[in-house]
């Protein structure tokens, strides 16, 4: 079989190049086999990240001829025959070295996230009945891998360093819709969603839904949907009226935000500083 | 001033995957300052990579089933070495652990009347698995990741233990590492240190493990003194994918054959029925008919002979390739899509449909799979006290895959989910007794210090030398080779021999780069454990001189009686050598003795 040429970024948080390597071509192979082979023979020290090579961690998220792929799971023989394959990291994390970013930007959103409260059981002996049907909807957003290229993707963030401290983004907008659909779930994340986690900015682009790997329809089952919560949330004048009379108002952002655990409620500093911003260029 | 940071906390979990997780939830939950250390990213560790689901005898599907029936299946699939304290409870409290995921938000699939639905896998008697079709892992790591993080606990990733230091008593009081990012060395002392760090199978050339599996626990413990305990029962699952050969290894979940899939070979015989042993005879079809109907009729059929326990299948499918009945890429057929419908089939089984389509261009709802065994569990590991994971030296715990004696000499599927439950909280239990209970603050050796970080650091400061990858690509040569699924007496002695010029060539390994981020430093840092873990089965293989289980002999091709009784446990001794008893297995109280005497179910 011919060569297999593999232009990959080389680099770190104060900038890098694309290297060439060619590597003869083996049957079958998928992007990430390449790059390992890469490893094992020119060059020992290229970083990536990969964990279970199926499909099924999420780890391996690289811009594959500037599209987000996983890399285990983009067989070779399905791009252009003969052309380079070129291999950069997710631009819109900060490099680390090579194709592995930091994105602990995921880690501090998800910490933020009040999590689920679950209804009393519904037998005496501690357990819940649930149905087939309402389960699946959830279980949809459970399928995340968390490979984080949803968010790669959206235009909120990508090239916008300074949305980052006031925006979940897409994986986390998934989380919340699992939670807000969930049987046994009991809070609500309307108002924090609404004032805090940037739902507003989502313009609908669908590019998350595009990139999804598990197929999980972000944007029309979650976002979307999200919304008109939210907006119902706000000025639905049915709702508003029933509040008036039950004397009760929605419960402002911050509030909600202390259902989350206390060390990972927001704090001024979530408001202020955006995750370090050395993006590095990318020649 | 040291050339490392330094952190301190009450209890140490290393490993972050579902046994990790759920000890570090314990003792945080228990007011502990708790800390979760692992060497990837929070999320991803090979505890997603499970299929099939977590057995537990909840009885939603069978109202028949309890603990003793689960409790028996898995002696029973153990081949009777296993620690029968460490059966019991985990049949005992398997169902709490499940139910307690449910209020930590999983979802779980569910019978018609909302409870959690349960499916068929290989030598439970009942349909025993609670799941989410094909992706149990990611569900159960998802669960524990977010609860870790609604308790608060603090988690350092991407962070690589080196060695695990003791203080002048004995008692284990640090774990040196490094950043992987960074590259920079760091110190987390403690008053109780848990290991789960899983497995071992990166060794062998195909495997379903990830990079991770370089058996970093076992290794640490060993070095430390701590007991070893049969550690030559390494499962080969019998379905792995074997084509193309950049996938070989891949795990196929045994969900297919309990949902319905059939093996065949060449001729397109079901060729299970000609492997039935006599031990399972009494509870095994032998018609197709029979083992049709049992899909819908458990009590009054038998089970189809493709759901005997892994060693079984696994042998058998090497039998057949071996016979010249094999599949033209060297496995044999898994065929699911002439038994179910694809719609079916796609709802069932999900990830496998789509891992098949996008890496092999196969489509299993229209034609058969090929698979083969892949090196997937280690049942030994480190020798524990069953109630509170306790390994032999103070201040250590260890948990899940890392620890041994729970699946004797073979593990059910869908056993290893809930023991990473029902051991990984009484580790968070027991690691927080302990550290209440341990005075002052936990002391460290500067020069030991100084002395891992010195050998980590020596592979980047010789300036020529051998590539990492060329040690570890001719280590998974040999395990796979000579230590394999089909063992003999004179291959396992030339693998020691092997293992002997690996460790030479291992300490003249040398690595280009920065210490940021440089996997080829990484692997060489992971080697020294990988390379002991070997020695340890290939040593254990050697002794058991007959089949049993996951560890098969060509030259002992029976059981033995008297290697029956026994546990073979092995040291590593402060001089560095290894050292090999057969110990008695612990006695088996009467009336769970009992439990076996009705032969027929």
């Amino acid at each position: 079989m011919a060569d297999v040429t593999m232009t990959v970024w080389r680099g770190d948080s104060s900038g890098g190049a694309f290297t060439d390597y060619v590597m003869p071509a083996v049957e079958g192979e998928v992007v990430l086999d390449v790059i390992h082979r890469i490893q094992a023979g020119p060059a020992p020290d290229l970083a990536c990240r990969w964990n279970c090579k199926a499909g099924k961690c999420g780890s391996c998220s690289a811009e594959i001829n500037g599209r987000p792929h996983l890399m285990c799971m983009t067989r070779v023989d399905e791009l252009p025959p003969g052309e380079p394959i070129v291999v950069a990291p997710m631009r819109t994390f900060p490099i680390l070295r090579d194709l592995v970013t930091d994105v602990s930007f995921n880690y501090t959103m998800a910490r933020q996230v009040p999590p689920l409260a679950p209804r009393k059981a519904d037998a005496p002996d501690g357990t819940f009945r649930m149905m087939q049907v309402d389960v699946e909807r959830g279980q949809e957003f459970r399928k995340c891998i968390e490979c984080f290229m949803c968010q790669d993707v959206c235009h909120v963030i990508r090239d916008h360093e300074e949305n980052k401290a006031r925006f979940a983004g897409p994986r986390l907008f998934i989380r919340y819709m699992e939670l807000e659909s969930h049987p046994l779930d009991t809070n609500d994340r309307r108002e924090l969603l609404r004032q805090r986690m940037g739902l507003g900015m989502c313009n609908i682009t669908k590019c998350c839904t595009e990139v999804c790997p598990e197929h999980i329809k972000i944007t029309d089952n979650a976002i979307i949907p999200l919304k008109e919560r939210v907006v119902d949330a706000s000025y639905d004048p049915v709702a508003w009226l029933g509040r008036k009379i039950l004397r009760r108002s929605k419960r402002p952002a911050a509030e909600v935000a202390l259902d989350a655990p206390a060390f990972a409620a927001p704090t001024p500093a979530d408001g202020a500083a955006t995750p370090a911003a050395s993006t590095g260029s990318r020649s | 001033m040291p050339d490392y940071e330094s952190h301190d906390f009450d209890v140490i979990v290393i490993g972050a995957g579902g046994a990790g997780l759920r000890a570090a939830i314990e003792a945080k939950e228990r007011g502990l300052r708790t800390a979760l250390v692992c060497k990837s990213l929070l999320g991803k560790a090979h505890t997603v990579m499970a299929e099939g689901g977590a057995a537990a005898a909840m009885g939603n599907v069978w109202p028949e089933d309890n603990w003793k029936v689960h409790f028996r299946d898995t002696m029973r699939g153990g081949k009777m070495l296993n620690n029968w304290r460490m059966a019991q409870l985990h049949a005992q409290e398997a169902p709490d652990r499940i139910y307690e995921l449910e209020r930590w938000g999983a979802l779980f699939d569910r019978t018609a009347d909302g409870r959690i639905l349960q499916r068929d896998f290989g030598g439970h008697r009942f349909a025993r698995l609670a799941h989410v079709g094909d992706r149990t892992g990611l569900e159960l790591i998802r669960t524990l990741q977010q609860r870790a993080v609604a308790v608060g606990i603090e988690v350092f990733m991407e962070c690589k233990v080196l060695r695990l230091l003791k203080d002048a008593e004995g008692r284990v009081s640090a774990a040196v590492g490094y950043w992987r990012p960074s590259g920079e060395f760091v110190i987390f002392t403690a008053k109780a240190f848990v290991l789960a760090t899983g497995s071992i199978g990166k060794s062998w050339q195909y495997t379903s493990n990830s990079w991770e599996s370089t058996g970093d626990g076992h290794a640490m413990a060993a070095w430390v003194g701590a007991d070893m305990i049969d550690m030559e029962f390494v499962q080969f699952h019998p379905t792995g994918m074997v084509w193309p050969l950049s996938v070989r290894g891949i795990l196929v979940t045994e969900g297919v054959r309990g949902d319905g899939g059939v093996l065949r070979n060449s001729e397109g015989k079901r060729f299970m029925f000609d492997y039935i042993p006599p031990m399972f005879a009494a509870e095994t079809a032998d018609t197709e008919d029979e083992a049709d109907r049992w899909y819908d009729d458990h009590i009054n059929n038998r089970r189809p002979p493709e759901l005997l326990p892994r060693d079984e299948v696994a042998r058998s499918i090497n039998s057949e390739v071996k016979g010249g009945r094999g599949s033209p890429h060297g496995g044999v057929f898994l065929d699911i899509a002439s038994r179910r419908s694809a719609e079916y089939i796609r709802r069932r089984l999900p990830s496998m449909y789509h891992q098949f389509k996008e890496l092999a261009g196969v489509d299993i709802t229209a034609v058969p799979m090929e698979v083969g065994p892949t090196c997937h569990y280690a049942m030994g590991g480190i020798r524990v006290d069953a109630d509170t994971e306790a390994t032999t030296v103070p201040g250590l715990f260890a948990v899940g895959e890392v620890s041994g004696g729970m699946h004797g000499a073979n593990r059910l599927g869908g056993n290893s989910l809930s023991d990473l439950l029902v051991f990984g909280r009484r580790a968070g239990v027991a690691a927080s007794d302990f550290a209440d209970g341990r005075g002052g603050a936990p002391t460290v050796g500067d020069s030991e210090v100084a002395t891992v970080i010195a050998e980590a650091k020596a592979p980047l400061e010789r300036d020529d030398g051998e590539s990492p990858y060329d040690l570890q690509h001719d280590l998974q040569e040999t395990m796979q080779n000579l230590v394999g699924i089909i063992r003999t007496e004179s291959e396992l002695t030339s693998a020691l021999d092997e293992l002997d010029k690996l460790e030479e060539r291992c300490a003249a390994v040398a690595v280009s780069g920065p210490r940021t981020y440089n996997p080829g430093w990484n692997l060489a840092t992971d080697l020294p454990a990988m390379l002991t873990v070997s020695r340890l089965v290939a040593k254990g293989a050697i002794v058991r001189r007959e089949s049993r289980g996951g560890h098969t002999r060509d030259d002992y091709p029976s059981p033995d009686a008297e290697l029956g009784t026994v546990n073979l446990v092995q040291r590593i001794r402060p001089d560095g050598e290894y050292t090999l008893d057969p110990e008695p297995l612990l006695e088996m109280p009467a009336e769970l003795r009992a439990l076996f005497e009705e032969e027929s179910h």
